[in-house]
Protein backbone atom coordinates (compact mmCIF):
# COMPACT_ATOMS: atom_id res chain seq x y z
CA UNK A 1 0.00 0.00 0.00
CA UNK A 2 0.85 4.06 -0.68
CA UNK A 3 2.77 5.69 2.31
CA UNK A 4 3.81 9.19 2.63
CA UNK A 5 7.11 8.55 4.54
CA UNK A 6 7.89 10.29 7.59
CA UNK A 7 11.47 11.79 7.89
CA UNK A 8 13.28 12.81 11.27
CA UNK A 9 15.75 14.97 11.17
CA UNK A 10 16.75 16.01 14.41
CA UNK A 11 14.34 16.45 17.11
CA UNK A 12 11.80 17.39 14.56
CA UNK A 13 9.17 14.92 11.88
CA UNK A 14 9.81 15.71 8.01
CA UNK A 15 6.26 15.18 6.08
CA UNK A 16 6.46 15.97 2.15
CA UNK A 17 3.32 15.14 0.53
CA UNK A 18 4.29 14.70 -2.89
CA UNK A 19 1.30 13.06 -4.55
CA UNK A 20 -2.09 14.37 -4.75
CA UNK A 21 -3.81 13.01 -1.20
CA UNK A 22 -7.20 10.67 -1.28
CA UNK A 23 -8.52 9.80 1.88
CA UNK A 24 -7.19 6.67 2.70
CA UNK A 25 -3.48 7.89 2.21
CA UNK A 26 -4.73 10.92 4.87
CA UNK A 27 -5.75 8.88 7.16
CA UNK A 28 -2.92 6.41 7.21
CA UNK A 29 -0.47 9.53 7.18
CA UNK A 30 -2.71 10.85 10.35
CA UNK A 31 -2.14 7.85 11.88
CA UNK A 32 1.49 6.74 11.10
CA UNK A 33 2.27 10.49 12.18
CA UNK A 34 0.58 10.28 15.33
CA UNK A 35 2.81 6.75 16.08
CA UNK A 36 5.88 8.46 14.77
CA UNK A 37 5.58 11.76 17.53
CA UNK A 38 5.17 8.87 19.96
CA UNK A 39 8.35 6.76 19.35
CA UNK A 40 10.32 9.61 18.12
CA UNK A 41 9.49 11.89 20.67
CA UNK A 42 9.76 14.54 18.49
CA UNK A 43 9.02 18.03 19.38
CA UNK A 44 8.14 19.86 15.84
CA UNK A 45 6.34 18.38 12.59
CA UNK A 46 6.58 20.37 9.14
CA UNK A 47 4.19 19.31 6.74
CA UNK A 48 5.38 20.24 2.95
CA UNK A 49 2.20 20.01 0.92
CA UNK A 50 3.67 22.24 -1.69
CA UNK A 51 3.01 19.50 -4.42
CA UNK A 52 -0.58 19.22 -3.36
CA UNK A 53 -2.52 20.74 -5.86
CA UNK A 54 -6.33 19.67 -4.58
CA UNK A 55 -7.78 19.92 -1.57
CA UNK A 56 -11.20 19.51 0.19
CA UNK A 57 -13.13 19.81 2.89
CA UNK A 58 -11.83 16.43 4.34
CA UNK A 59 -8.22 16.97 3.80
CA UNK A 60 -8.51 20.35 5.28
CA UNK A 61 -9.89 18.65 8.37
CA UNK A 62 -7.33 16.00 8.30
CA UNK A 63 -4.72 19.15 8.51
CA UNK A 64 -6.07 20.49 11.17
CA UNK A 65 -6.64 17.30 13.05
CA UNK A 66 -2.98 15.81 12.87
CA UNK A 67 -1.35 19.22 13.94
CA UNK A 68 -4.49 19.36 17.31
CA UNK A 69 -2.70 15.83 17.82
CA UNK A 70 0.85 16.85 17.49
CA UNK A 71 -0.01 19.82 20.16
CA UNK A 72 -1.57 17.02 22.63
CA UNK A 73 1.55 14.47 22.16
CA UNK A 74 3.46 18.07 23.01
CA UNK A 75 4.99 18.87 19.37
CA UNK A 76 3.84 21.58 17.01
CA UNK A 77 2.87 21.98 13.77
CA UNK A 78 3.82 23.62 10.70
CA UNK A 79 2.55 23.55 7.08
CA UNK A 80 5.02 24.92 4.46
CA UNK A 81 4.38 25.65 0.52
CA UNK A 82 0.39 25.85 0.16
CA UNK A 83 -0.43 26.38 -3.36
CA UNK A 84 -2.50 29.74 -4.20
CA UNK A 85 -5.51 27.75 -5.47
CA UNK A 86 -5.23 25.40 -2.12
CA UNK A 87 -5.42 27.92 0.59
CA UNK A 88 -8.25 30.02 -1.47
CA UNK A 89 -10.23 26.80 -1.48
CA UNK A 90 -9.76 26.46 2.63
CA UNK A 91 -10.56 29.67 2.75
CA UNK A 92 -14.03 29.51 0.94
CA UNK A 93 -14.76 26.29 2.27
CA UNK A 94 -14.95 28.00 5.57
CA UNK A 95 -11.82 26.16 7.08
CA UNK A 96 -9.16 28.95 7.98
CA UNK A 97 -7.06 26.08 9.63
CA UNK A 98 -7.09 27.94 13.10
CA UNK A 99 -4.29 26.73 15.08
CA UNK A 100 -1.97 25.42 12.35
CA UNK A 101 1.19 27.78 11.63
CA UNK A 102 1.80 28.08 8.57
CA UNK A 103 5.11 29.17 6.46
CA UNK A 104 6.23 30.24 3.13
CA UNK A 105 9.10 27.62 2.44
CA UNK A 106 10.75 24.88 4.32
CA UNK A 107 13.50 26.72 5.20
CA UNK A 108 10.63 29.36 6.74
CA UNK A 109 9.29 26.73 8.47
CA UNK A 110 11.81 25.36 10.00
CA UNK A 111 12.48 28.54 11.22
CA UNK A 112 9.19 29.10 12.68
CA UNK A 113 9.68 25.97 14.46
CA UNK A 114 12.21 26.33 15.50
CA UNK A 115 11.17 29.72 17.44
CA UNK A 116 8.36 28.12 18.67
CA UNK A 117 10.39 25.13 20.48
CA UNK A 118 12.66 27.62 21.83
CA UNK A 119 9.56 29.31 23.54
CA UNK A 120 8.09 26.41 24.73
CA UNK A 121 11.23 25.59 26.37
CA UNK A 122 11.52 28.79 28.21
CA UNK A 123 14.39 29.67 26.51
CA UNK A 124 14.67 33.30 25.37
CA UNK A 125 14.58 34.37 22.01
CA UNK A 126 17.36 36.42 21.62
CA UNK A 127 16.11 38.57 18.56
CA UNK A 128 19.08 41.02 18.67
CA UNK A 129 21.77 38.80 18.48
CA UNK A 130 20.48 38.12 14.06
CA UNK A 131 19.43 41.61 13.98
CA UNK A 132 20.25 42.97 10.24
CA UNK A 133 19.88 46.33 8.23
CA UNK A 134 18.29 45.94 4.89
CA UNK B 1 -55.09 34.05 -52.80
CA UNK B 2 -52.08 36.05 -52.52
CA UNK B 3 -52.10 39.09 -50.05
CA UNK B 4 -52.67 42.35 -51.87
CA UNK B 5 -49.70 44.32 -49.76
CA UNK B 6 -47.38 41.75 -50.46
CA UNK B 7 -48.02 41.86 -54.74
CA UNK B 8 -47.78 45.72 -53.93
CA UNK B 9 -44.62 46.02 -52.33
CA UNK B 10 -43.28 43.01 -54.68
CA UNK B 11 -44.05 44.95 -57.73
CA UNK B 12 -43.17 48.90 -56.35
CA UNK B 13 -39.93 47.71 -54.64
CA UNK B 14 -37.99 50.38 -56.28
CA UNK B 15 -39.88 53.17 -55.59
CA UNK B 16 -40.47 51.88 -51.62
CA UNK B 17 -36.35 51.72 -51.30
CA UNK B 18 -36.21 55.24 -52.56
CA UNK B 19 -39.21 56.76 -50.38
CA UNK B 20 -37.69 54.94 -47.15
CA UNK B 21 -33.85 56.80 -48.19
CA UNK B 22 -35.36 59.91 -48.75
CA UNK B 23 -37.24 59.50 -45.48
CA UNK B 24 -33.91 58.28 -44.00
CA UNK B 25 -32.08 61.52 -45.13
CA UNK B 26 -34.81 63.89 -44.65
CA UNK B 27 -34.23 63.07 -40.93
CA UNK B 28 -32.34 65.75 -39.21
CA UNK B 29 -30.12 62.85 -36.64
CA UNK B 30 -28.80 61.49 -40.50
CA UNK B 31 -25.18 60.62 -39.40
CA UNK B 32 -23.86 61.73 -42.17
CA UNK B 33 -20.47 61.47 -40.70
CA UNK B 34 -21.09 57.73 -39.18
CA UNK B 35 -22.14 56.16 -42.72
CA UNK B 36 -22.18 57.85 -46.13
CA UNK B 37 -25.32 57.78 -48.36
CA UNK B 38 -24.10 55.00 -50.82
CA UNK B 39 -23.60 52.72 -47.56
CA UNK B 40 -26.83 53.87 -46.27
CA UNK B 41 -28.26 52.81 -49.50
CA UNK B 42 -26.72 49.14 -50.14
CA UNK B 43 -27.74 48.65 -46.35
CA UNK B 44 -31.13 49.34 -47.10
CA UNK B 45 -31.48 47.66 -50.37
CA UNK B 46 -29.99 44.77 -49.24
CA UNK B 47 -32.68 44.88 -46.25
CA UNK B 48 -35.63 45.62 -48.32
CA UNK B 49 -34.83 43.10 -50.77
CA UNK B 50 -34.72 40.41 -47.91
CA UNK B 51 -38.03 41.69 -46.87
CA UNK B 52 -40.10 41.55 -50.27
CA UNK B 53 -38.88 38.53 -50.92
CA UNK B 54 -39.27 36.43 -47.80
CA UNK B 55 -42.82 37.85 -46.84
CA UNK B 56 -45.53 35.67 -47.87
CA UNK B 57 -49.26 35.38 -46.72
CA UNK B 58 -47.93 32.67 -44.07
CA UNK B 59 -45.40 35.10 -42.22
CA UNK B 60 -46.54 38.48 -42.82
CA UNK B 61 -48.38 37.94 -38.89
CA UNK B 62 -45.32 36.29 -37.19
CA UNK B 63 -42.06 37.85 -36.74
CA UNK B 64 -40.08 35.21 -35.16
CA UNK B 65 -41.04 32.89 -38.57
CA UNK B 66 -38.24 30.60 -40.01
CA UNK B 67 -39.02 32.83 -43.04
CA UNK B 68 -37.73 36.13 -41.76
CA UNK B 69 -34.23 34.32 -41.01
CA UNK B 70 -32.03 36.00 -43.33
CA UNK B 71 -34.21 39.67 -42.60
CA UNK B 72 -33.41 39.06 -38.85
CA UNK B 73 -29.67 38.09 -39.58
CA UNK B 74 -29.13 41.64 -41.64
CA UNK B 75 -31.23 43.61 -39.25
CA UNK B 76 -28.97 42.12 -36.05
CA UNK B 77 -25.40 43.00 -38.70
CA UNK B 78 -26.68 46.08 -38.57
CA UNK B 79 -27.90 47.28 -35.01
CA UNK B 80 -24.21 45.46 -34.18
CA UNK B 81 -22.16 47.79 -36.64
CA UNK B 82 -24.68 50.58 -35.94
CA UNK B 83 -23.54 49.84 -31.91
CA UNK B 84 -20.05 49.93 -32.25
CA UNK B 85 -20.03 52.68 -34.39
CA UNK B 86 -21.58 54.85 -32.21
CA UNK B 87 -24.95 55.31 -33.71
CA UNK B 88 -27.68 56.43 -30.79
CA UNK B 89 -30.57 54.17 -30.14
CA UNK B 90 -32.84 56.88 -31.44
CA UNK B 91 -30.76 56.92 -34.61
CA UNK B 92 -31.29 53.07 -35.24
CA UNK B 93 -34.59 53.10 -33.97
CA UNK B 94 -35.67 55.86 -36.88
CA UNK B 95 -33.61 53.55 -38.99
CA UNK B 96 -36.32 50.53 -38.93
CA UNK B 97 -39.62 52.70 -38.34
CA UNK B 98 -38.90 55.00 -41.32
CA UNK B 99 -38.97 51.80 -43.58
CA UNK B 100 -43.00 51.67 -42.08
CA UNK B 101 -43.87 55.30 -43.75
CA UNK B 102 -42.54 54.21 -46.67
CA UNK B 103 -44.45 50.79 -46.71
CA UNK B 104 -47.23 52.52 -45.18
CA UNK B 105 -47.27 55.62 -47.79
CA UNK B 106 -46.51 53.28 -50.85
CA UNK B 107 -50.15 50.87 -49.19
CA UNK B 108 -52.11 54.26 -49.43
CA UNK B 109 -51.50 55.14 -52.39
CA UNK B 110 -52.37 51.38 -53.85
CA UNK B 111 -55.14 50.32 -52.35
CA UNK B 112 -58.19 52.05 -52.91
CA UNK B 113 -60.28 50.64 -50.66
CA UNK B 114 -60.75 52.48 -46.99
CA UNK B 115 -61.14 49.10 -45.14
CA UNK B 116 -58.62 46.80 -47.12
CA UNK B 117 -56.00 49.51 -46.57
CA UNK B 118 -56.57 50.05 -42.73
CA UNK B 119 -56.13 45.86 -42.19
CA UNK B 120 -53.47 46.02 -44.84
CA UNK B 121 -51.76 49.08 -42.47
CA UNK B 122 -51.90 47.54 -39.36
CA UNK B 123 -50.61 44.33 -40.18
CA UNK B 124 -47.85 45.85 -42.40
CA UNK B 125 -47.39 48.13 -38.62
CA UNK B 126 -47.09 45.10 -36.68
CA UNK B 127 -44.67 43.14 -38.42
CA UNK B 128 -42.70 46.43 -38.93
CA UNK B 129 -42.73 47.23 -35.26
CA UNK B 130 -41.62 43.45 -34.34
CA UNK B 131 -38.39 44.09 -36.52
CA UNK B 132 -37.85 47.29 -34.78
CA UNK B 133 -38.50 45.38 -30.94
CA UNK B 134 -35.66 42.70 -32.68
CA UNK B 135 -33.36 45.40 -33.78
CA UNK B 136 -32.93 47.25 -30.34
CA UNK B 137 -32.75 44.38 -28.71
CA UNK B 138 -29.55 43.55 -31.02
CA UNK B 139 -28.57 46.90 -30.38
CA UNK B 140 -28.69 47.02 -26.61
CA UNK B 141 -27.04 43.50 -26.96
CA UNK B 142 -24.05 44.47 -28.54
CA UNK B 143 -23.92 47.76 -26.18
CA UNK B 144 -23.84 45.78 -23.25
CA UNK B 145 -21.53 43.17 -24.71
CA UNK B 146 -18.94 46.39 -24.82
CA UNK B 147 -19.91 47.46 -21.30
CA UNK B 148 -18.75 43.73 -20.39
CA UNK B 149 -15.29 43.78 -22.29
CA UNK B 150 -14.68 46.98 -20.31
CA UNK B 151 -14.86 45.83 -17.39
CA UNK B 152 -12.88 42.87 -17.64
CA UNK B 153 -10.29 45.32 -18.83
CA UNK B 154 -10.41 47.39 -15.82
CA UNK B 155 -10.21 44.52 -13.92
CA UNK B 156 -7.44 43.14 -15.58
CA UNK B 157 -5.47 46.62 -15.02
CA UNK B 158 -5.97 46.99 -11.74
CA UNK B 159 -4.90 44.87 -9.81
CA UNK B 160 -1.04 45.43 -10.14
CA UNK B 161 0.56 43.87 -7.07
CA UNK B 162 3.84 45.88 -6.25
CA UNK B 163 7.22 44.25 -4.36
CA UNK B 164 7.83 47.59 -2.20
CA UNK B 165 10.96 45.92 -0.47
CA UNK B 166 12.69 42.59 -0.32
CA UNK B 167 9.70 40.45 1.14
CA UNK B 168 7.20 43.13 1.56
CA UNK B 169 4.52 43.03 -1.47
CA UNK B 170 2.23 45.90 -1.70
CA UNK B 171 -1.30 45.39 -3.17
CA UNK B 172 -3.37 49.23 -3.66
CA UNK B 173 -7.04 48.48 -4.59
CA UNK B 174 -8.43 50.92 -6.10
CA UNK B 175 -12.19 50.77 -7.07
CA UNK B 176 -15.25 48.91 -5.35
CA UNK B 177 -14.64 45.12 -4.58
CA UNK B 178 -16.88 42.37 -5.62
CA UNK B 179 -16.81 38.93 -5.43
CA UNK B 180 -15.55 38.31 -8.91
CA UNK B 181 -12.80 40.99 -8.15
CA UNK B 182 -11.43 39.41 -4.59
CA UNK B 183 -11.11 36.97 -6.01
CA UNK B 184 -8.72 38.24 -9.16
CA UNK B 185 -7.27 39.98 -6.34
CA UNK B 186 -6.41 37.12 -4.50
CA UNK B 187 -5.26 34.93 -6.79
CA UNK B 188 -2.91 37.36 -8.05
CA UNK B 189 -1.84 38.22 -4.88
CA UNK B 190 -0.62 34.48 -3.92
CA UNK B 191 0.60 33.73 -6.82
CA UNK B 192 2.85 36.74 -6.10
CA UNK B 193 3.66 35.81 -2.61
CA UNK B 194 4.94 32.14 -4.16
CA UNK B 195 6.81 33.66 -6.67
CA UNK B 196 8.85 36.12 -5.11
CA UNK B 197 8.50 34.22 -1.32
CA UNK B 198 7.66 37.69 0.71
CA UNK B 199 6.58 37.34 4.16
CA UNK B 200 4.23 40.71 4.00
CA UNK B 201 1.43 41.91 2.10
CA UNK B 202 0.00 45.36 2.35
CA UNK B 203 -3.49 45.87 1.53
CA UNK B 204 -4.34 49.11 0.62
CA UNK B 205 -7.73 50.32 0.92
CA UNK B 206 -7.79 54.10 0.50
CA UNK B 207 -8.98 53.86 -3.12
CA UNK B 208 -12.12 51.63 -2.30
CA UNK B 209 -14.74 54.14 -1.88
CA UNK B 210 -16.76 52.46 0.31
CA UNK B 211 -16.79 49.05 2.70
CA UNK B 212 -19.69 46.79 3.84
CA UNK B 213 -20.15 43.68 5.33
CA UNK B 214 -19.52 42.14 1.63
CA UNK B 215 -16.60 44.00 0.89
CA UNK B 216 -15.08 43.84 4.53
CA UNK B 217 -15.66 39.89 4.19
CA UNK B 218 -13.85 39.68 1.23
CA UNK B 219 -10.85 41.80 3.13
CA UNK B 220 -11.29 39.16 5.83
CA UNK B 221 -10.90 36.08 2.83
CA UNK B 222 -8.20 37.57 1.48
CA UNK B 223 -6.12 37.95 5.06
CA UNK B 224 -6.91 34.46 5.72
CA UNK B 225 -5.78 32.81 2.72
CA UNK B 226 -2.44 34.68 2.89
CA UNK B 227 -1.89 33.58 6.82
CA UNK B 228 -2.72 30.23 5.23
CA UNK B 229 0.41 30.18 2.95
CA UNK B 230 2.28 31.83 5.71
CA UNK B 231 2.58 35.26 5.10
CA UNK B 232 0.86 37.60 7.08
CA UNK B 233 -0.98 40.89 5.61
CA UNK B 234 -1.77 44.31 6.79
CA UNK B 235 -4.53 46.54 5.66
CA UNK B 236 -3.40 50.02 4.97
CA UNK B 237 -5.54 53.14 3.80
CA UNK B 238 -8.23 52.57 6.26
CA UNK B 239 -9.97 56.36 5.67
CA UNK B 240 -11.97 57.94 9.28
CA UNK B 241 -15.57 57.24 7.42
CA UNK B 242 -14.25 53.45 6.47
CA UNK B 243 -13.97 52.98 10.30
CA UNK B 244 -16.80 54.33 11.47
CA UNK B 245 -19.08 52.26 8.56
CA UNK B 246 -16.71 49.27 9.78
CA UNK B 247 -17.77 49.77 13.34
CA UNK B 248 -21.59 50.24 12.81
CA UNK B 249 -21.64 47.61 10.90
CA UNK B 250 -20.28 45.19 13.26
CA UNK B 251 -17.64 43.73 11.06
CA UNK B 252 -14.97 42.12 13.76
CA UNK B 253 -11.36 42.96 12.28
CA UNK B 254 -9.36 42.42 15.43
CA UNK B 255 -7.62 39.52 14.08
CA UNK B 256 -6.48 41.71 11.16
CA UNK B 257 -3.42 44.04 11.26
CA UNK B 258 -4.65 47.55 10.01
CA UNK B 259 -2.71 50.62 9.66
CA UNK B 260 -4.37 54.29 8.96
CA UNK B 261 -1.59 54.83 5.97
CA UNK B 262 0.55 53.24 3.52
CA UNK B 263 3.87 54.11 5.41
CA UNK B 264 2.56 52.97 8.85
CA UNK B 265 1.87 49.79 7.26
CA UNK B 266 5.22 49.80 5.84
CA UNK B 267 7.02 50.82 8.91
CA UNK B 268 5.40 48.02 11.09
CA UNK B 269 6.34 45.59 7.63
CA UNK B 270 9.83 46.64 8.43
CA UNK B 271 9.81 45.77 12.38
CA UNK B 272 8.46 43.08 11.67
CA UNK B 273 11.48 41.74 9.12
CA UNK B 274 13.65 43.71 12.16
CA UNK B 275 14.44 45.92 9.65
CA UNK B 276 15.62 49.51 10.10
CA UNK B 277 15.25 52.57 8.58
CA UNK B 278 18.09 54.82 9.53
CA UNK B 279 19.15 58.34 8.69
CA UNK B 280 22.98 58.23 7.47
CA UNK B 281 23.50 61.65 8.70
CA UNK B 282 22.99 60.90 12.29
CA UNK B 283 24.21 57.27 12.22
CA UNK B 284 27.61 58.22 10.48
CA UNK B 285 28.51 61.30 12.47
Amino acid sequence: MERIPILRLGNLLLVTIQVDLYDKLAETLEADLVQMINKTNAQGVLIDISAVSIIDSFMGRIIGNIATMSRVLDAETVVVGMQPAVAITLVELGLPLKGVASALSVDKGMEVLKKKIQQKEGLKDTPEDNDFIG
Amino acid sequence: MKNEAITIFQKRKKIILETWIKYQLADETLREDLISNEDLRTQSDELLNALVTKLSDQNIDDVKSPGFEQVTDILNSISVSRAKQGFSPRETGIYVLSLKDALLEILQQDIKDPQELYIQSLKISKLIDGFSIMTFEAFLKEREDVILRQTDEITEISTPVIQVWDGILALPIIGTLDSARTQIVMENLLQKIVETGSGIAILDISGVPAVDSLVAQHLIKTVSATRLMGAECIISGIRPEIAQTVVHLGIDLSNVITKATLASALKSAFAMLRLQVVNKSTVNL
